[in-house]
């Protein structure tokens, strides 16, 4: 089982909390909203990634699975 | 009378030369009546020849036109049966005129097209989506629908859905969001309109001049569309000329023309020093590469460019690529949606740098932010918006290049300052229904 995350471009506020949890994947652009690095995360980074996912207050970050 | 009647017709074959629409009459007079498809299979073969016509959508992406009506006629059949054709002709692209002109010579020709897709989709409903400001476009459509109605065809229910005079809101997301009761913004959303479009309904969503071609392609065939233009860019296609010498046109091409033949075609003009082709999500080319480049959807994408909305602007010598770059962009950061934040900041932050860099003073490191901004921008918004200005900046940026050096030397030049604007720019909207 591998996951991959997607943004809501629309829902996105900017909080910046994802950034904050998984900088391994994510980080800021100049203002403020998430740049998510494509491509798939592996097992020992699935944790830190629902961690963001479960920190975003508008429900914009998505963690996909793929079995 | 039947189709056999009728002969196919020659060039031009969509912009014949009627100042007024053709009535229900004229019109099955010229091209005879649209083929009824009485099974299934007859539904399947239609879609079928516009797969082999080579048919690719005019409103901006170039998506096969066959390989969009099997999809939604797929999801469809999977849907119990529900579907809905929306004709685009939300015009939201400044420049272009292509579609209202269409629309005031041959309306029954674009309403043939999209009933011939509620056929071949099996869809109940038409929906025929105009923006407010297109009000001559909107009375034609609406007399064409009567005439149909006073005529008794036995055909789905066609209705006009009005959008707001704004750039996005022929986006097929807002489209759909528009027409079904939200405002005309980009939608996020699990399925796309071909899956669940109106009504939660799949469905087909299509510009008006590929409705148009291809009702003449359900009539005469895919051989008949391939007599013109080249094999892999099949057919003619309208555009929308501007230079400086001529009042905007509408001219139906062929494919395989050259961007130097169809300026001239307006009339005799000096050579510019660059186009705009695609419209404001079009890319600029210097006029050395773009004279003797080939409308053909291949050779344009390996140079970089697209037919896009079908929009070709000349910019002549006198006049700056930056000025109008920076007008265009910052047209098109106004237009955001307002939804993504890349695209409300990011284009804004690059309008304002890219406007100074036109019309004030910016350094060098201005010009290495701005690439540096437009690389964190793209394809981060929910539709293509900042994408499309993005790649007409860069494109400017490269273009324009000389002018760059200029200016950062020197200020704005004598052109920038004093020059007539060559791309229109509409005055601000407000709202967004």
């Amino acid at each position: 089982m591998t996951g991959s995350l997607r943004l809501n471009p629309i829902k996105c506020k900017a909080e910046g909390l994802c950034a904050e949890l998984f900088p391994e994947r994510i980080h800021l652009d100049a203002w403020g909203y998430p740049i998510i690095e494509p491509g798939a995360i592996p097992d020992e980074l699935l944790g830190h990634a629902q961690r963001a996912v479960d920190a975003c207050p508008r429900l914009a970050l998505i963690l996909q699975g793929t079995p | 009378m039947s189709t056999a009647m009728v002969a196919a017709p020659a060039l031009p074959r969509l912009l014949t030369a009627n100042q007024r629409p053709e009535s229900l009459n004229e019109h099955l007079q010229h091209v005879g009546p649209p083929p009824t498809s009485r099974s299934e299979a007859d539904r399947w073969e239609l879609i079928a020849t516009l797969e082999r016509s080579g048919l690719r959508g005019r409103g901006g992406a170039g998506f096969p036109v066959g390989t969009k009506w099997r999809s939604v006629a797929t999801q469809a059949r999977m849907a119990g049966g529900k579907a809905v054709v929306l004709a685009n002709a939300a015009e939201g692209e400044p420049a272009s005129a292509k579609d209202r002109v269409l629309l005031a010579r041959r309306p029954h020709l674009v309403l043939d097209g999209a009933l011939l897709g509620a056929q071949a989709i099996g869809a109940a409903e038409v929906v025929v989506y105009v923006c407010r400001g297109m009000v001559e476009t909107r009375r034609t459509v609406e007399s064409a629908i009567h005439e149909r109605r006073a005529a008794r065809l036995k055909e789905p229910r066609v209705r006009i859905a009005l959008a707001p005079d704004r750039y996005v809101a022929g986006e097929e997301s807002a489209a759909v969001h528009r027409i079904n009761g939200g405002d005309a913004k980009p939608t996020f959303l699990q399925f796309r309109p071909f899956e669940r479009g109106i009504h939660g309904a799949p469905t087909l969503v299509q510009n008006v001049e590929s409705l148009a071609h291809a009702a003449l392609i359900a009539r005469f065939g895919d051989d008949w569309f391939r007599e013109t233009g080249r094999e892999s860019s099949p057919g003619t296609c309208l555009l929308t000329v501007h230079d400086t010498i001529h009042q905007p046109r509408v001219h139906e091409v062929e494919f395989g023309s050259t961007i130097g033949e169809v300026l001239r075609a307006s009339g005799p003009a000096p050579d510019p020093q660059a186009v705009l082709l695609g419209g404001y999500f079009g890319a600029w080319l210097p006029w050395a590469k773009a004279e003797n480049l080939v409308l053909d959807y291949a050779a344009l994408r390996a140079a970089q460019v697209s037919l896009g909305c079908g929009v070709l602007l000349a910019l002549p010598v006198d006049r700056c690529g930056l000025a109008e770059g920076a007008r265009i962009f910052s047209y098109l950061a106004r237009e955001t949606a307002g939804q993504c934040g890349p695209c409300v900041y990011g284009l804004r932050a690059v309008a304002d740098v890219f406007w100074r860099l036109a019309f004030g003073r910016v350094r060098a490191s201005d010009v290495s932010q701005i690439e540096s901004w437009a690389q964190q921008i793209v394809a981060r918004g929910a539709c293509r918006h900042p994408d499309g200005a993005i790649g007409m900046l860069r494109s400017c940026l490269t273009t324009f290049a000389g002018e760059i050096r200029d200016h950062l030397q020197r200020g704005p030049c004598p052109a920038a300052l004093h020059a007539q604007p060559v791309a229109p720019i509409p005055g601000p909207e407000e709202g967004w229904r």
